[in-house]
This record gives C-alpha cells, sequence and structure tokens, in this order.
C-alpha cells in the first residue's frame, strides 16, 4: 500500500486525479477500522491532515462552511450555537477519542446510512463542496447520497467543506442505540423549523438504503403551521399534528431486519423520535418568542 | 453464628487505609502502576528477533465435510515458511478439556464455522494471511444443527422423540454430531415426592442468549522451539497444566519439553480454559525451528474462544398460600455447541444448582447439554449458574406475584440458611445469609426519582442520544439472589501447588512465592504477596513468573484461586515459617511457645525476644513446595443428582433500580445495589473491584451481550456490534460487603469472583419487567422486547 501525504489542496486535488481509487484518509475513523479488520485494501491512502486550510470553518455568505478537516469535538464546542442539530449529532457520536479525530466529511465520504451526522445535514439543507482538478461544484445534500455506502462524488473529487447556513428556528436530533453511549446508530431522526421560509426539515438515518428526507411529513407539518398561523401565533400545536407527524416521517423510512434492530422497531422508533423532537422544537419556537 | 467482622457500606471511601500489606489490607498491586501507565507486557505484545508470524485459516461453514485441502499456492507464496493441517499433528489430533473431541485442525468434518483448518506462518502477518487465503480447501456443505433441544430430539419439554414418529429433524445421518451422539450431559436431580402438588402453581420458559467473555486483550502467545528438540510457549491462558497437557498430547511429547510460561493476560472470564492458539504456534516453532508469534485480532477472537452456554429453561414452581416452595421443577437445556469443552461441568452446575438458594422440599430437575453446530461453548463467569438465575429468580417474583407477596418476603422465608440441605442433599455447613443480603439491600435507600430538576441527558435511558426528556419513562426496582459453588466439584482432585522460599536479599528478609497460577487481572498475585507477608513477617515478597516448572495450580476459574493457590501458599509459608522458628528455638536454646514472625524478626510476645531473619538465615535459604487441597467432594448420583458435590457456596444479592424508555424500549440502569457475604475479604479493594465488575459483566448480558447466530453464523463478530457496558451504562453502586468465616477455607474466606455475576443480570431483569408490567422472559432484554415490535 501506498501513502501520499499532500500539504497543499493542490497537491491533493493531483494526487486524487492522478489515482482515482486512493482512498483519502482525514480522522481514519472509518478507513482504519476497514484496514484492521482487512475489509479495505486500498492500493493508496492519501493523507489530508497535512492540509491546514481544511481544519478551519469561517462564516461566508450567511452559512457556515465547515472545512473538511474540522472534528466533531470542535462542532460541538465551537459551533453548538450556529450549528445545533449537527453539533447534537456529533455529540452521538462515538467516545471522546473518536469525535477528536472524525470529521463531518469523512461521514459524508463513507456515506454509511447509519452516519450520524446526515439527518442533521438533511433537515438543515446543507451543501457539499467538493473539488477536482477539473474545478469546484456545490452539491445539495439532497443529491448527494446515491446508494448505500455511495455518493454523488466523482473519482477525482474530494470534499472541501460542508456548507450549513444557520437556522431561523430550533433543531432537534434524536438518535436510538442499544446502549447509551458508543453506540451505531439504528435509527435516527433530525429535524429543523425554519420559519423565516415558513418551511420544516426533516432527515432519517439507519432505516433506509440512504439518509433521506420525509418530505411529506415535512409537507404536512408546514402546511399546518401555515394554514393555522402557528408560526405566528406560537401556539400550542395539536396532539393529532405531532402523531400524524410522526406517523409520516415514519411512513418515509424503508429499513431492514439487521443485526442491530428490526425493521418494526425502526419505523416504530421514528414515530416516537419524531413526535418527541417536535414537540420540543415547537417549546423551543414558542419559548423565543417569550424571550424576544 | 459468627458475626460479621466488617460491614463496608460503600467503595472505596470504607476501605482500609495503606496497612503492611498483609491478609486484610488494601495491598497494592504489582502490575498496577504498569498497567494504568500502559507498560504492562501483555501477550500480544510478545517479540523476539527473528520470530514469524502464525496464521489460523479457518472455516466458513458451521458444518461440512472436507473432500480436500490444497496448500500448494500458500506455500509457494514468498515468505511462508511453513503450512501444516491435521495431517501434520504428530501426536492425539483430538484435544479437550473433559472429553477429548474437538480437533486441532480439522480432521474430516468441521462442525462450527471459524474451526481451525490450517495453519501458515510467514515472516510478517499479512504475508501469512495472503497466503492463508490461498488455500484451497472443498467443502461439502452440510445443513447445521442449530438448536439444542432439536439435536437432542426434544420437540416439546423433556420429552424425547417417539420413535415411531415419521419425521424427526435427527432423520438425517449428518444430523448426529458425534459418533455418541448428540448428548453431552443429562443431569437429574430427583428429591421427595415425585408427583407434588401445591396450592399455588406457577409455570415460565425462559431463554438466555449466548455471551462472550469480551476480555480486552485477545489470544496470543510465542513458541520457541528449545535446543532438547522441545518447545517453550509463552502464552495468556487460565490454567498453564492443562494447557500443557493436551499440548504434550498433540504434540507427543513428554512435559518436560513443552514447558510454559504466563504471557500477559488481558482478562479471561473462563474464555481460556480451553486452548486457541496454543498447539498451533508450538507445530509452526517445530516445523521451522524458529519462533513462532500468533495473535488473533478481534473478530478472529470471537472465533477463538469458547462462549457461555445460550440456555432454554421450562420451570414449575409450586408453593402453599402462604408462600412456602412445596416443589421445583425444572428442564434445562445448554446449548454446548459444536464440541464439549467444559459442558458437562456446566450441566453439573445448571443442575445442582438450577432451583436458587432454596430450601425446596420436592425437586425434579433435569439438565442436558447439547451438541449443535454452534459456535462451541464452555467456561464463563458464574458457569451454568448464571443461566438458571435468571429463570428461578424470574419464577419466584411471578410466584410472588400470584401469591401478592413481595418478592423479598418470598425468598425470604425460603431461604436456605446454615444447616439447610440443598436438593443434592448437601447440608450446608457454613454460614448462608441468604434472607440477610437481602434485608439488608431492601434498607437500603433507594437513589431519588428521575426528572428532579434540570435533565441530564446522561441520566436518561438514550444517554445524549437525546431520545427523552423524561416521557416515556417508568422506573423499576428489581431484586435477585444467587449462590454459586466455589472451586472444583463432583469429586474431581482439586488442589494447587505453592513452592515458598525465605532468604535474605542485599539485607533484608525476602519471600519468593512461585505458583503456576494464572494472573488473569483479578490480582492474584497481590493476594499471594498477601498472604507471604502476614505468615512470614516479611515486608517483601517476589512473586516468581508463572510457569510449570513448579506443579499444577489449577485454574483461574470457579472463584478457587485465593482459595486454593491462597491456601496452598498459607500452607507453604506454614512449613517455611516452622522451619524458622526451629532455627530460632535452637539460637535461644529451648522452646518458646508464643515465637511468631513479624517485622522481618522472629518475636514473642511474652518474652523479650527479637531474632532478625537477617540474622538468623544468614545465607541459608529455605524452601518448602507442597500440594494442598480442599475438602474433598465427591460423585452424584447418575440417577438422583445425590452427594456432597460441592466444597463451598457463594452467596450474593442485588437490588437494580432502572429507567426505562417504554416507548422505545431503550433502559437506564440507575442504580445496583449488591450484598455478598466474602467470608474473609483478604484485599477489600479487590473484592469490591470484583463486585463491581461481575455486577457489570450480569448487567451486560440483561440488556445488551449476545452473540447473534442465524443458521450456525455468527452476525456480529466486533465490538462495534457485540455491546459492552460503557461507563454510562453501568451505574454507581452501593456495596455491603460481609465476612462471615467459613471454618472449612483458608482464613475463613469465600470465593468471590462469580456470585456478583449471577445474581445482578436478573436483578436488572426484574427491574425491567417492574417497570413495564411486561413478562419478558428472554435475555438481553431488547428494545423490540419491551416495545412488542
Amino acid at each position: 500500500m501506498d501513502f501520499l501525504q499532500p500539504v497543499t489542496w493542490a497537491e491533493a486535488l493531483e494526487a486524487k486525479a492522478a489515482h482515482p481509487d486512493a482512498v483519502p484518509i482525514a480522522g481514519g475513523t472509518d478507513v482504519m477500522v476497514g484496514l484492521n479488520f482487512g475489509h479495505l485494501r486500498p492500493a493508496l491512502l492519501l493523507d489530508l491532515t497535512r492540509i491546514a486550510d481544511l481544519r478551519d470553518w469561517q462564516v461566508a455568505d450567511s452559512a457556515v462552511r465547515l472545512g473538511a478537516g474540522v472534528s466533531y469535538a470542535r462542532v460541538i464546542s465551537e459551533l453548538g450555537d450556529r450549528l445545533p442539530g449537527l453539533a447534537m449529532a456529533s455529540r452521538t457520536i462515538g467516545s471522546p477519542q473518536i469525535r477528536n479525530r472524525g470529521t463531518v466529511a469523512g461521514n459524508l465520504a463513507t456515506a454509511s446510512p447509519a452516519g450520524d451526522a446526515h439527518p442533521a445535514l438533511l433537515a438543515a439543507g446543507a451543501e457539499v463542496e467538493v473539488a477536482s482538478v477539473r474545478g469546484t461544484r456545490r452539491i445539495p445534500i439532497d443529491d448527494f447520497y446515491t446508494g448505500v455506502k455511495r455518493n454523488a462524488m466523482d473519482g477525482d473529487e474530494l470534499i472541501t467543506a460542508v456548507s450549513v447556513v444557520p437556522p431561523s428556528g430550533p433543531q432537534q436530533y434524536s438518535k436510538i442505540g442499544t446502549r447509551n453511549a458508543m453506540v451505531i446508530s439504528v435509527a435516527a431522526f433530525g429535524l429543523a423549523l425554519h420559519p423565516d421560509r415558513r418551511a420544516v426539515g426533516t432527515g432519517i438515518g439507519s432505516a433506509a438504503p440512504t439518509p433521506r428526507r420525509a418530505p411529506a411529513a415535512e409537507e404536512f407539518l408546514a402546511g399546518e403551521l401555515d394554514s393555522s398561523g402557528l408560526w405566528e401565533s406560537r401556539a400550542e400545536l395539536p396532539e393529532a399534528t405531532i402523531a400524524r407527524f410522526g406517523e409520516l416521517v415514519a411512513a418515509a423510512a424503508a429499513p431492514i431486519d439487521d443485526v442491530r434492530g428490526s425493521a418494526r422497531y425502526r419505523v416504530h422508533a421514528l414515530s416516537v423520535m419524531a413526535r418527541r423532537a417536535l414537540t420540543w422544537a415547537w417549546a423551543d419556537h414558542r419559548s423565543a418568542t417569550q424571550e424576544a | 453464628m459468627s458475626t460479621p467482622t466488617r460491614t463496608p457500606t460503600g467503595a472505596p471511601e470504607h476501605l482500609t487505609g495503606p496497612g503492611s500489606g498483609g491478609v486484610g489490607d488494601d495491598a497494592q498491586r504489582p502490575d498496577g502502576v504498569l498497567k494504568v501507565r500502559g507498560e504492562f507486557a501483555y501477550g500480544s505484545d510478545l517479540w523476539m528477533a527473528d520470530m514469524l508470524w502464525g496464521v489460523t485459516l479457518r472455516s466458513p461453514h458451521p458444518y461440512a465435510r472436507i473432500r480436500s485441502v490444497d496448500t500448494s499456492a500458500a506455500l509457494a507464496t514468498p515468505g511462508v515458511s511453513a503450512v501444516l493441517t491435521s495431517d501434520d499433528v504428530p501426536g492425539e489430533k483430538v484435544y479437550g478439556l473433559e472429553l477429548a473431541d474437538q480437533p486441532v485442525l480439522a480432521l474430516d468434518v468441521v462442525r462450527y464455522q471459524g474451526e481451525p483448518v490450517a495453519l501458515v506462518a510467514a515472516d510478517h502477518p499479512e504475508t501469512a494471511r495472503l497466503a492463508a487465503g490461498r488455500i484451497h480447501v472443498d467443502y461439502d456443505v452440510l445443513e447445521p444443527v442449530t438448536d439444542a433441544r432439536t439435536a437432542l430430539g426434544h420437540p416439546t419439554w423433556n420429552q424425547v422423540h417417539d420413535s415411531t414418529a415419521e419425521v424427526t429433524e435427527l432423520s438425517r445421518e449428518s444430523a448426529h454430531l458425534h459418533p455418541e451422539g448428540n448428548l453431552v450431559r443429562h443431569l437429574k436431580v430427583r428429591t421427595g415426592d415425585p408427583a407434588p402438588t401445591a396450592d399455588v402453581v406457577v409455570v415460565g420458559e425462559y431463554e438466555v442468549g449466548m455471551q462472550d467473555q469480551a476480555f480486552l486483550g485477545p489470544e496470543a502467545g510465542l513458541a520457541v522451539p528449545a535446543e532438547d528438540g522441545g518447545v517453550e510457549l509463552h502464552v495468556a491462558t487460565q490454567w498453564l497444566h492443562v494447557d500443557q497437557k493436551q499440548i504434550c498430547a498433540a504434540l507427543a511429547l513428554p512435559p518436560e519439553q513443552v514447558r510454559l510460561t504466563l504471557a500477559g493476560v488481558g482478562g479471561a472470564f473462563g474464555g481460556r480454559e480451553d486452548l486457541s492458539m496454543h498447539v498451533h504456534a508450538c507445530l509452526l516453532a517445530l516445523r521451522t525451528g524458529r519462533p513462532v508469534k500468533m495473535s488473533y485480532n478481534r473478530e478472529e477472537s470471537f472465533f477463538g474462544h469458547v462462549h457461555r452456554h445460550p440456555a432454554t429453561m421450562r420451570y414449575e414452581h409450586g408453593a402453599t398460600r402462604d408462600g412456602e416452595l412445596v416443589y421445583v421443577k425444572a428442564a434445562i437445556y445448554f446449548d454446548g455447541g459444536a464440541y464439549a469443552s467444559s459442558t458437562p461441568a456446566v450441566v453439573g452446575n445448571g443442575g445442582t444448582m438450577g432451583i436458587g438458594p432454596y430450601v425446596v422440599p420436592n425437586v425434579h430437575v433435569d439438565c442436558y447439554g447439547a451438541y449443535t453446530n454452534n459456535p462451541p461453548c464452555g467456561a464463563m463467569r458464574g458457569f451454568g449458574s448464571v443461566q438458571t438465575a435468571f429463570a428461578y429468580e424470574s419464577q419466584m417474583d411471578a410466584l410472588a406475584a400470584e401469591l401478592g407477596m413481595d418478592p423479598v418476603e418470598l425468598r425470604c422465608r425460603n431461604a436456605m440458611e446454615e444447616g439447610s440441605a440443598t436438593p443434592t442433599g448437601q447440608v450446608i455447613d457454613s454460614p448462608a445469609p441468604v434472607a440477610e443480603l437481602l434485608r439488608r439491600l431492601e434498607a437500603m435507600p433507594l437513589p431519588a426519582a428521575s426528572g428532579d430538576g434540570e435533565v441530564d441527558l446522561r441520566d436518561m435511558p438514550g444517554g445524549v442520544s437525546n431520545t427523552t426528556h423524561g416521557e416515556g419513562v417508568r422506573r423499576g426496582v428489581g431484586y435477585a439472589v444467587a449462590y454459586k459453588n466455589v472451586a472444583f466439584s463432583e469429586g474431581y482432585d482439586d488442589h494447587s501447588t505453592a513452592r515458598v522460599r525465605l532468604e535474605v536479599v542485599g539485607g533484608e528478609p525476602t519471600a519468593t512465592v512461585h505458583t503456576a497460577a494464572a494472573e488473569v487481572g483479578q490480582g492474584l498475585v497481590t493476594v499471594e504477596q498477601q498472604i507471604a507477608r502476614t505468615e512470614l513477617g516479611v515486608e517483601r515478597v517476589v512473586v516468581h513468573p508463572k510457569d510449570t516448572s513448579v506443579g499444577s495450580a489449577g485454574s483461574t476459574s470457579a472463584s478457587r484461586q485465593t482459595y486454593v493457590t491462597g491456601g496452598a501458599v498459607k500452607a507453604a509459608c506454614e512449613k517455611v515459617r516452622a522451619q524458622v522458628v526451629a532455627r530460632a528455638e535452637r539460637l535461644v536454646g529451648r522452646t518458646v511457645p508464643d515465637l511468631r514472625l513479624a517485622g522481618g524478626a522472629v518475636v514473642s510476645d511474652s518474652e523479650d525476644i527479637t531474632v532478625p531473619l537477617a540474622d538468623l538465615l544468614g545465607d541459608d535459604v529455605l524452601e518448602e513446595t507442597l500440594e494442598w487441597r480442599h475438602r474433598p467432594t465427591e460423585a452424584i448420583d447418575p440417577e438422583t443428582g445425590q452427594g456432597f458435590a460441592h466444597v463451598q457456596y457463594a452467596f450474593s444479592a442485588h437490588r437494580a433500580v432502572v429507567d426505562v424508555d417504554t416507548e422505545l424500549g431503550l433502559v437506564k440502569v440507575v442504580e445496583m445495589a449488591c450484598t455478598q457475604d466474602v467470608g474473609k475479604a483478604i484485599n477489600p479493594q479487590a473484592v469490591v473491584g470484583q463486585i463491581q465488575g461481575g455486577t457489570a459483566q450480569g448487567l451486560g448480558l440483561a440488556v445488551m451481550e449476545e452473540i447473534l447466530i442465524k443458521d450456525g453464523k455468527v452476525r456480529n463478530p466486533s465490538f462495534t456490534d457485540y455491546l459492552i457496558p460503557t461507563i454510562l451504562d453501568m451505574p454507581p453502586m452501593r456495596i455491603e460487603v460481609l465476612e462471615y468465616a467459613d471454618p472449612h477455607a483458608p482464613y475463613g474466606l469465600r470465593g468471590v469472583g462469580e456470585a456478583p455475576n449471577i445474581s445482578s443480570g436478573p436483578a436488572v431483569l426484574a427491574a425491567i419487567r417492574a417497570a413495564t408490567g411486561l413478562p419478558l422472559t428472554r435475555v438481553p432484554v431488547r428494545p423490540e422486547h419491551i416495545t412488542g415490535t
């Protein structure tokens, strides 16, 4: 196995163009497990940790642009206020050691349906910035996941950054695991309320071949909030609305039975998580008014 | 009855401070600092210049005939020094702890997924793995037998197939896995009325999944060929001499030529009692003439050691309206997997102690161990008692509910005590404070209710995964009590050997303790030092490396080493002490009745005598070696199970407090409380550590730990999907340690390590039942069981 360690982004892109089958490695929390178990035997590893630019985040065009090398630990400690949903998701990931190493971009590159960041990115409507020697493009998160552990990137592309617009409303994130820490998701749910554009964002993890949104649930809830004037009145949500939202989120899932949980349980758990997340988010929305 | 000499209320603040390092002190572990600093050398750290790496090719099939094995491509791989199959095993081709039925390398049939088929030695582990992949094995795949009752032809509980039945699962010839059939052992306990009746009857069926020992240090060792044609094996194991015996048989070498030394052991819990890479590394070393290291990775480790037997059990309890047990009937099935390992002894424990620490006049137990094509199962902490405790304690709760009685009250009313007879007719001749253990738990304060004040997600079911802020959460409290035999039973000649040396080194009297007893992390090396300090009155005690140049110490299992090897060290020290005292008396020229050893000198309390050992011994070395045995046990009657089967019992009880998110099926154990009688705490801190660790392992089985098998194949051979409790799953504990001396045991001590592993899980299960109102008859309890999905 060969090992390349570019120190500039240009060098990295050239290397990737020259070796499209090179496996990029940043935190290594996925790649090293694959290597240690013998599941992954790449001809070439492309180490991105020497590229200082990737480790920064900044606010640009009203969005947070999160460099591909920013760790989950930094998302939690530095961006908890700007990207609450992603920070909540980051808190559920692995152990402190894993959160110190792992990156959101790594989650995207692996594109596992169980990746913890995905539901939060979907709910927030993130954009993935990818680059190659051919140039840079921005892939809307909705178009990014193309299959089980597959994404929309070409062989010569690397992830530069993820852009997430800080929310105008509350966000929530919940994840089921069969122990209370350091566990792979059995099912996960991300929710974002966007009062500025009178929209609802959702994300479902570990319950379909790819991370996905629940569009019918989003439209239903946005419609209810609109038609009943609830965005402005911030009145209590009717129980029936909460319940229906849960049902629609669950209906958007297409889970399987596997070693971590049954399909039926995943569907059930999604409906419960969706109801609770909505309840908490709405309570936040209502209290925001009282503070305002 | 004796009275407790210490009733600590918690850990660690109650513990005695640093004392002289003798018996009863929290003596510091000699390996403790190294381990905390990451400097301790485990088996996987072994290394020699010029060594080769050994790798095992394993069967991908749970059951198959081997038509042929072609090793030519593997042998042709550059860097490969040897490729071996069963043809290259010079001695006995099968081995086993109790029955020699397991091939060193597969013969004509593989009976479980992961069975070793061939070995490769190469100059790099990757090369060896690459070459192993080039070995071509032609398999004729057979349909596996994957259920114990099916294997035995018991379509209904305890009911053998009618031979006239048209179709049975056993009609295929290949469903008979071993020449003697699929039954490893059937144990019967029969006492009292064979057809009893009772006012109130409860019946339950229970299932326990396959737990793994989940030790963190994988199987590892280094075999070094010796000039005398023999081999030296450094290996992380639990019982050097039983390894040596089996290795000698396979290599056709005498014991003098197979010398074992214990490598650093990263946990064992029973999983290192069977051979793993031992013979394999020796075969490769002898073939190549070079040192060979073998070290499993995590995935291979799941296939490289036995697991805890899964069990299915049917229990029927009959009681009077007042809650007095009249009878218990039980059918217990242990799935032993492909090879016997220690299944016969597991059946022995499961059967003889299968109704729990209760007095029952009429008992009818059938306990079976079966061969299947599942992974081999054998020793694991609690050894046959863990599984039955889930059943009998669930039954006690069901009976209490049926009677409208408090579950603790029902248990206390039927509790064993000193003088009680067990179902095997053994009168318990030392303290058995079952009721007191429960009453003490009951008297402990309960933790505060959840949801008081600000929500801290870490206190919620689901933790920081943010699944509940209190919604759906209900609290439950459950109790369980258990007992477990200490040391080897049923007439086994259970002994240990200790060599103790006393000499003056650099002006300081120094004792050296040499035993072959495996230190697996439990702290036996500390206990050996403590005993020598107390018995010989010296501060400096060297623990000799554990090896086979001294006699067998027996296994580090069955909660037995402090009792049996501790007893041997104590007895050897006493003989050395007698020599010292005799010398001192020769020096003073007369008999002094109260001479003793303390502070590095021979002293008398009645007379002004102080003879420093440094002066008394000079350059002389006093050494004694002896074998020590506990009271003999006896084989039980094959038809009734009656007999003095067990030398000692350990008792513990737990109270579990849980919060369950009843909508999502997630569990947070809020608190575990444990009371245990340890007879005498040789090292109180180590005792508390055993209770905490045993409790965590029992909790793990109750809520998450299971090797999932489908069609004989393991689905989760990794710590990604075989989950063990984290610090957020294991709550703080309240611990009370009782010390009712067992007059038959050294210092009055009782084995400690296993009992808390047995009562912990059933208490958690009871608490989840209390929180949810669900029957919950299978462990581990999964979210699906609680949510009905």
